[in-house]
């Protein structure tokens, strides 16, 4: 009996805009073990944002359509009524958006703002919560004494790091990380990744790691889903991902890599992302594919190649039935 | 021909001043600080560093959209430091700029003619002339076909076509140099190979000098024969891009090098070496070598008191480091 962490099943997401109703996350299902990271990888407009607001039901108001379900350790998430949600989030499964840094309140000191979930969801008293906050602020690499501090005396990665410490800080079991690092300098991505590698072992957290870029992707995630109009195209380990991506859109986009220290000629991929209003009927990938063929026409299922990968792909289904 | 230098700059510095109150000076912030190169017609060249490394002002300095602080700019055989307006003119149309966000930099009330016709007018390009160049360079970069975009407004393009309108209109001119500053950053991955793919062909077809400005080094060997690397207002080392590549000498650029992934699943297990702190503030810059309080290969007495000078340490591989003195 496996336990997952996470179950999302049939998710969808449409949201109504003036254009049409915009499919923003399209039947995806996926699970998320217990201390494993989810690499969600996908570019803009895929949905991968979306998916991650699904999760911790933080949707806009245009919202059309929001159905599936989502068990966070057997719970039905998809159940619990908006005011119970709010026990969720934090508790359960927190968020760092993307330029979360400049969502800090630049008037209230920074170990008070990292202490703050503790206080509203867990009603710990102040002088408590300040000491774990110093605590959990060391822990993401901030010397306890910039608790006292405000946050235009931290630089931007040391603000993206007190919000990482006021996602941690209520001990969820669930952390999903927005493009914690896109707007940041490669060197500062790079030790808040050393940071959070140390945070995964030592705790032995879930996170889901939302991101564009592949190659940071591989930073820290054990498992891959690939995101494409909406829908998850491929969703395989760290190992078969990386070495052999399998879906043609995975295999173009890892060949739209620059890499630094091997030869390679790089390709791009012709066209655009179609539209989610309206998407195509069969593949979403199929205009842009080059291996297209009469079957793409219908929509593929996610097929399981070797026991191991899911492939929305229908070039994998003589593969998948074995 | 190849061999022939189109930009010369020599001790270039850009300070831009603090004022406290309306009267008091506070200061200076030292964006750039005695930057010296040569750029050869036809060359590519990567500057590559960090946000706040001054790369962008260097970038807007040599084009002349900030007034130089110290040093001088030579284009063509021409000193262009301190150009009157007249002549300054004369000079945009020898350069072109294609900015990071191609949204921000197209006017969103103007048609694609109007936003390439708007400097063929002020650069007085006849009439009949105008609507031909508009029409070649729209196929050279390959907003085809030129009458289904021609009418159109940004907001109507993707962002892969916004960028190639913004260099559409940098090229309209016909310009000996461009700056490109971060010119892919906006966009997705599938869609930067694309645009640097564009710029390189542009580029050879047109014998262009092309200064590519960027943070990410793993574009730079698809595009430049050279990188400088900047780092707190100076360029701390030079070098052909496969040399530095595989031979980088200073330690920052050790670290800018080390920390890039290729993808890996391996990459999860390993943690990296990342240099301690942060870059130096550019008021109060750090006395002597700007990198020592990161380095540590630092050796008091030397790094922290002077300014390392540019070391030509290998055939064309210059560093400014003590390490190599």
């Amino acid at each position: 009996m496996a336990e997952h962490l996470l179950e999302v099943k049939d998710l969808y997401t449409y949201f109504k805009t003036r254009k049409g109703v915009v499919r923003a996350v399209d039947n995806v299902s996926f699970t998320v073990e217990k201390g494993e990271t989810l690499a969600v990888i996908g570019e803009s407009g895929c949905g991968k944002s979306s998916l991650a607001k699904s999760i911790i039901r933080l949707l806009p108001r245009n919202v059309h359509t929001y159905k599936g379900e989502i068990y966070l350790e057997n719970e039905d998430l998809m159940k619990i009524e908006e005011n119970k949600m709010n026990e969720v989030r934090w508790a359960k499964i927190s968020m760092v958006s993307q330029a979360a840094q400049n969502s800090l309140n630049p008037v209230i000191k920074v170990g008070q703002q990292v202490a703050e979930p503790l206080i509203i969801h867990e009603g710990i008293d102040k002088k408590t919560a300040l000491e774990r906050a110093r605590k959990t602020l060391s822990m993401v690499g901030i010397p306890e004494a910039f608790a006292e501090r405000y946050p235009f005396e931290l630089s931007g990665g040391m603000k993206q790091r007190a919000i990482i410490a006021m996602a941690l800080i209520t001990d969820p079991d669930l952390i999903i990380l927005d493009e914690p690092t896109s707007a940041l300098d490669v060197l500062t991505q790079a030790s808040i990744m050393n940071m959070l590698k140390t945070i995964k072992k030592k705790t032995g957290k879930t996170f889901m790691f939302i991101t564009h870029d592949i190659a940071v992707s591989s930073e820290l995630a054990d498992k891959v889903a690939v995101m494409y109009a909406g829908q998850i195209v491929e969703l395989a380990s760290a190992e078969e991902f990386y070495n052999k991506p399998l879906h043609p859109y995975s295999i173009k986009l890892m060949a739209s890599v620059p890499t630094l220290r091997t030869d390679k000629k790089l390709e791009f991929i012709p066209g655009a992302p179609p539209s989610l209003i309206d998407p195509p009927k069969g593949c979403r990938f199929a205009e842009r594919c080059p291996w297209k063929f009469e079957e793409c026409r219908n929509e593929p299922p996610l097929f399981l190649v070797d026991n191991r990968s899911f492939v929305k792909c229908w070039l994998y289904e003589s593969k998948g039935r074995s | 021909m190849s061999e022939q230098i189109l930009l010369s700059v020599r001790e270039l510095c850009k300070y831009f001043e603090l004022r406290k109150g309306l009267f008091a000076k506070a200061g200076y912030v030292k964006a750039v600080d005695g930057v010296s190169f040569d750029l050869k017609k036809g060359d590519a060249v990567s500057l590559v560093g960090e946000s706040g490394s001054g790369k962008t002002t260097l970038g807007k300095t040599i084009l002349r959209l900030y007034e130089p602080t110290k040093g001088t700019i030579i284009f063509d055989g021409r000193d262009i430091t301190n150009l009157g307006s007249r002549q300054l003119l004369e000079y945009r149309r020898e350069t072109g700029l294609v900015q990071q966000d191609p949204y921000g930099a197209l006017p969103p009330f103007m048609t694609i003619r109007r936003v390439l016709e708007e400097p063929l007018v002020i650069h007085k390009i006849p009439k009949a002339e105008r609507i031909k160049r508009i029409y070649s360079v729209l196929e050279e970069v390959r907003l085809t076909p030129v009458e289904d975009f021609i009418g159109k407004y940004p907001h109507m393009l993707s962002g892969g076509q916004q960028q190639r309108l913004v260099i559409a209109r940098a090229m309209i001119l016909n310009p000996k140099l461009i700056v490109a500053d971060e010119p892919v950053s906006m966009l997705d991955a599938s869609v930067r190979i694309e645009i640097l793919t564009l710029l390189k062909e542009l580029q050879k077809k047109h014998g262009l000098s092309v200064i590519y400005i960027t943070h990410d080094l793993s574009t730079t060997r698809y595009f430049s024969e050279w990188i400088y690397i900047m780092y707190a207002g100076k360029i701390v080392e030079k070098a052909p891009t496969k040399v530095l590549l595989k031979n980088p000498l200073h330690q920052y650029s050790q670290a800018l090098l080390n920390i890039i992934p290729d993808p890996d699943a391996e990459n999860r297990f390993k943690i990296k070496d990342v240099p301690p702190g942060e870059p130096p503030s550019l008021v109060n810059p750090p006395e002597g070598c700007r990198f020592h309080p990161r380095c540590t290969y630092f050796k008091d007495g030397v790094c922290n008191k002077k300014d390392p000078e540019e070391i030509e340490a290998e055939k064309d591989h210059f560093v400014r480091c003590w390490l190599y003195g």
